[in-house]
């Protein structure tokens, strides 16, 4: 069922896609406006943004070593935040390609591992 | 701390280094009571669950690294923040898109990691509000954004690419709006703020940030459907008859 020309279109669809979102994530986020988003706007008009947590869970995690929100620790500023765009994209293509690949794992055969389709 | 991570702390308009502009619609911790938090988190895993059957069920191998780049990009694009009239911000929530290109299942998916990578790696968004976090920006929009595309889609034609466009933009704006009436909802039962006030507040703002919404994921779907019609989800019937076929049918 999968022919050849179009598991090669497919592959080139997958990495010009993965391609263009790593550009994105490391090209244009510096330039991202620094305007309080949507709920932060109105958390801080509506003066309820103090309520947010002071030490929040995701503080005790290792990832909070590495990353400070969306910028890289331990390198220069204008590197951090674009490499963490780069990591980020990496690490969410990967989890959700993961995660797709459980989930099919145990259902009928692949097309990719059966020779019979 | 060192001087280099100090410097990277100058944010601009001297807000509080704890509320940096990246919060978004992402709920923090501390926003919501735990009955609100119980109850998203509750509806979140159920509709995953149901998600994770469906795609094994249903969807086609080759699905799986279309869910990888759907999430790469969805995740890249909500770093990018968009300015909007008033001194706000506001960024692609990808519901829908992920809805329109993956169908409401692997959408799901792909949504959900996208926020635990956020909430987990980044600090984007609360541990705990994660279940509505996930429900508000991504369910609404890969659930109530996916089944009204596809009302307004059919209706118009399905192999028409106006009626992708009409349905993915006025999905896409309503999911936004729909997801910031969910948010205030949220922190009105919590005791966060009064309805009322909520109300208004989130969805004047998300009405405009949902005008970006519908931009981008026309765009991002128009291309799509031009250059690779047979990956789209319930794809028009031309793309079908050719080998490669609609990601749901085996």
């Amino acid at each position: 069922m999968t022919h050849p020309a179009s598991a090669t279109r497919n592959r080139v669809f997958v990495i010009s896609g993965l391609g263009v979102a790593l550009l994105i994530g490391v090209f244009l986020s510096p330039f991202a406006s620094q305007n309080p988003d949507g709920l932060d706007r109105v958390a801080q008009d509506l003066k309820f943004d103090k309520k947010a947590t002071e030490a929040p869970p995701a503080h005790k995690l290792p990832f909070y070593k590495v990353f400070d929100e969306y910028a890289l620790r331990g390198v220069p500023k204008p590197l951090a935040t674009p490499l963490a765009g780069f990591l980020g994209t990496l690490a969410t293509f990967g989890l959700a390609w993961g995660v797709g690949k459980l989930t099919k794992r145990g259902s009928a055969p692949s097309d990719e591992a059966s020779p019979i389709e | 701390m060192n001087f280099l991570l100090l410097s990277t702390r100058l944010l601009p308009r001297g807000l509080n280094y704890a509320f940096q502009p990246r919060l978004a619609m992402h709920v923090p911790d501390g926003f919501l009571n735990a009955p609100v938090l119980a109850l998203t988190w509750l509806i979140s895993i159920g509709l995953i669950a149901l998600a994770l059957n469906r795609v094994q069920a249903e969807y086609q191998d080759r699905a799986v690294p279309l869910m990888g780049v759907c999430a790469a990009f969805v995740f890249a694009a909500q770093m990018i923040n968009f300015p909007i009239p008033g001194g706000t911000s506001g960024h692609l929530l990808g519901g829908t898109l992920a809805g329109a290109l993956l169908g409401p299942w692997a959408g799901s998916l792909v949504m959900a990691v996208v926020f635990i990578v956020q909430g987990v790696v980044f600090q984007d968004g609360g541990i705990t509000a994660m279940g509505a976090n996930i429900f508000n920006m991504g369910l609404i929009g890969t659930f109530g954004g996916y089944y009204l595309l596809r009302t307004i889609r059919y209706v118009i034609g399905r192999d028409k690419l106006s009626g992708m466009i009409a349905g993915t933009a006025v999905a896409a704006w309503l999911s936004v709006v729909a997801a910031s009436i969910f948010c205030a909802l949220e922190l009105a039962i919590s005791g966060t703020v009064p309805l009322n006030v909520a109300l208004g507040a989130m969805v004047g703002w998300h009405m405009l940030i949902g005008i970006g919404e519908a931009l981008i994921t026309v765009a991002t779907v128009t291309f799509i459907w031009r250059t690779r019609p047979d990956l789209l989800y319930r794809s028009p019937r031309r793309a079908i008859a050719n080998p490669p076929c609609s990601l749901s049918t085996r």
